[in-house]
């Protein structure tokens, strides 16, 4: 399990590190900032001394040689946008962000198991039809249009929701968190109910029922446990999903997250923040990755990372 | 889906493949409306342009943000007018070219291109086959909606970029399959057989190793196809997909966002087209899985 781990991280810092060098080259690609941050009128020297404060006069190569020396000293650069260390402008839009998913995600876990466990136990029945169908719905939703729609049901014409905003209140939580819900919600239920249905063929349920164990703890006991693992594997593909989903989010409803972060330092050539925003999801993601591993051997005493 | 319907009428000898699988599609009610609406908007995507191309881009603004459900100005308006006067049924109709060529074509290139890359890493395997795998991890790691948005931010959003873009953040998953099928089917008999006999490397890939993969990645891409449809939409609705004056349904709910208060009925009918093909599509996909599937075919003829 450790050199597992170990060989798990270093592949994931291979990724990460191919990830950030594609990343710095593109963006600079984009072009030169120069001309978005000074006026139309700015004097040659005041162009001249922005592109030299900011070294972007330098080969791009050796730009990328300063980024690594500085990257190297914990050092990730100032945001354009705002003059202040990216890192302080990624974190707290990475804390949004996350707080969203830390309420989207248990829910979509849970709720999913648990539909898809019902619907498996009768194949065929209402349950299952009604299920099925809502599923497959929300998995072909897109989720741009659905908090559109969204928006125009339950704000301009109901009054009952916020068109946007972020704040504590509850209200301005139910549209962002539901819309972002919907597409994994879809997929997991299908998933769910795919593993449920072979497991519940397996002999072990059989044997449980054969010998008399309570139909709700062969459901919630024998057969979730084992059904788990596809689940958790595609949750995890969907973290990063979870991401892109921020991004229309976060857009539409004015959220200020990393997503919206992210179009943002692309939109203004805010090289730092972009590059330092993708690190840190990155690393979130592969942290999420890696700890499903875990999650795996523990939920499973079968599996062995060899 | 899989769920036993009515007892089917009586099912005549089957006189061909087609046929058979014509009357199982027949069975499972909600997979053949599926394949009703996907054929539809495919007939849109083919012919739309060319008979309804200048309704659709004709402005009439005695027409501006027409309300939907009446036939005062005829069938075309039936689902209102936009902010210039122009027809969004027809609109819709001739929007779905671009939405289904560019997922078509993506899809198709990732899975010929990953597919390809897929099984030369599990058949050659070692650092080529390593390599090929950490890319693949490294473009499955990250959001493919922000990849795709700082290459086309880059490279100037337009068809092809956006075909190349989507293509590639969708080849992991067909390098990863071919190159799992691979690994186990290299080492079965008629491998080593064909491998005793002289064979050389590019003939077992092609003859005996490719033909049994490409049923897998198929169905993968039949899944995909959906999805894929999904992301191109979220990159016009960004404003960094397919740019005016083309359109795509995307690009329509994006330009009715800003009558959200008056016309709701802009964004409404484009984003509800996208949902009713990726339904659709789901739902001929996952009839396909099972009626290509021996083992779950009787679900179906039930």
């Amino acid at each position: 399990m450790g050199t597992y781990l170990v060989r798990r991280a270093f592949h994931s810092f291979i990724s990460l590190a191919g990830l950030l060098v594609l990343v710095f080259f593109l963006a600079r690609l984009t072009g030169d900032p120069t001309n978005l941050y000074l006026p139309l009128d700015a004097t040659l020297e005041a162009r001249a001394e922005f592109t030299e404060k900011h070294g972007f006069n330098d080969p791009i190569y050796v730009q990328f040689g300063r980024y690594l020396v500085q990257l190297s000293q914990g050092d990730l650069g100032d945001s354009l946008m705002k003059a202040r260390p990216s890192i302080d402008v990624v974190l707290e839009a990475f804390w949004v962000t996350l707080s969203l998913a830390a309420v989207v995600v248990p829910i979509a876990l849970i709720g999913s198991v648990v539909v898809g466990a019902l619907a498996a136990y009768r194949p065929g029945g209402a349950f299952d039809r009604i299920g099925t169908i809502a599923a497959l719905l929300g998995a072909s939703a897109p989720d741009f249009w659905v908090a559109i729609t969204g928006i125009i049901l339950f704000s301009l014409t109901l009054g009952w929701l916020p068109t946007s905003g972020y704040e504590g209140n509850i209200v301005y939580w139910i549209m962002p968190v539901t819309v972002l819900l919907i597409r994994p919600f879809g997929l997991l239920v299908q998933v769910a109910r795919g593993s449920m249905l072979s497991v519940f063929s397996s002999a072990f349920v059989k044997t449980a029922r054969a010998k008399g164990v309570k139909e709700r703890s062969v459901i919630f006991v024998h057969a979730l446990r084992n059904a788990m693992l596809p689940v958790i594997t595609v949750a995890g593909d969907q973290a990063a999903g979870i991401l892109n989903g921020a991004v229309i989010v976060e857009t539409i409803f004015g959220w200020p997250g990393v997503g919206k972060l992210m179009i943002d330092s692309i939109f203004n050539r805010d090289f730092a923040v972009l590059q330092t925003s993708i690190l840190v999801t990155a690393i979130a993601i592969f942290t999420v990755n890696i700890a499903i591993d875990v999650a795996y051997a523990f939920l499973d005493p079968r599996i062995r990372h060899n | 889906m899989t769920t036993p319907t009515e007892p089917a009428a009586f099912i005549p000898p089957p006189p061909s493949r087609g046929l058979r699988l014509l009357s199982l599609l027949w069975n499972d009610k909600f997979a053949f409306m599926g394949a009703m609406f996907v054929l539809l908007i495919v007939l849109f995507a083919v012919f739309g342009p060319m008979l309804f191309g200048d309704v659709a881009t004709k402005m009439n603004l005695r027409a501006r943000n027409m309300e939907p459900f009446t036939l005062d100005k005829g069938w075309l308006f039936f689902l209102g007018a936009d902010a210039l006067g122009r027809s969004i049924l027809a609109r819709i109709m001739v929007a779905g070219q671009n939405t289904m060529a560019v997922a078509t074509s993506a899809v198709v290139a990732a899975m010929i291109i990953g597919g390809t890359f897929g099984l030369l890493a599990g058949f050659i395997g070692g650092w080529f086959g390593n390599v090929v795998l950490r890319l693949a991890d490294m473009i499955m790691s990250f959001p493919s909606l922000l990849i795709a948005m700082i290459v086309l931010y880059m490279l100037e959003p337009r068809v092809e970029n956006l075909i190349i873009v989507l293509g590639i953040t969708r080849m992991p998953i067909y390098i990863r399959t071919a190159r799992a099928e691979v690994l186990e089917i290299r080492e079965r008999l008629f491998v080593s057989a064909a491998r005793v006999m002289g064979a050389s490397h590019w003939r077992i890939v092609g003859r005996h190793i490719a033909p049994i993969v490409l049923p897998t990645l198929t169905t993968i891409a039949a899944l995909d196809f959906a999805f894929v449809m999904l992301v191109e939409s979220a990159l016009s609705f960004l404003g960094i997909g397919i740019q005016p004056p083309d359109i795509t349904w995307g690009l329509m709910v994006s330009q009715g966002k800003n009558y959200l208060q008056t016309a709701w009925w802009l964004s409404f009918f484009p984003g509800l087209a996208i949902m009713m093909t990726a339904l659709s599509l789901n739902l001929l996909s996952n009839w396909v899985r099972i009626a290509l599937d021996p083992v779950q075919r009787w679900r179906l003829e039930v």
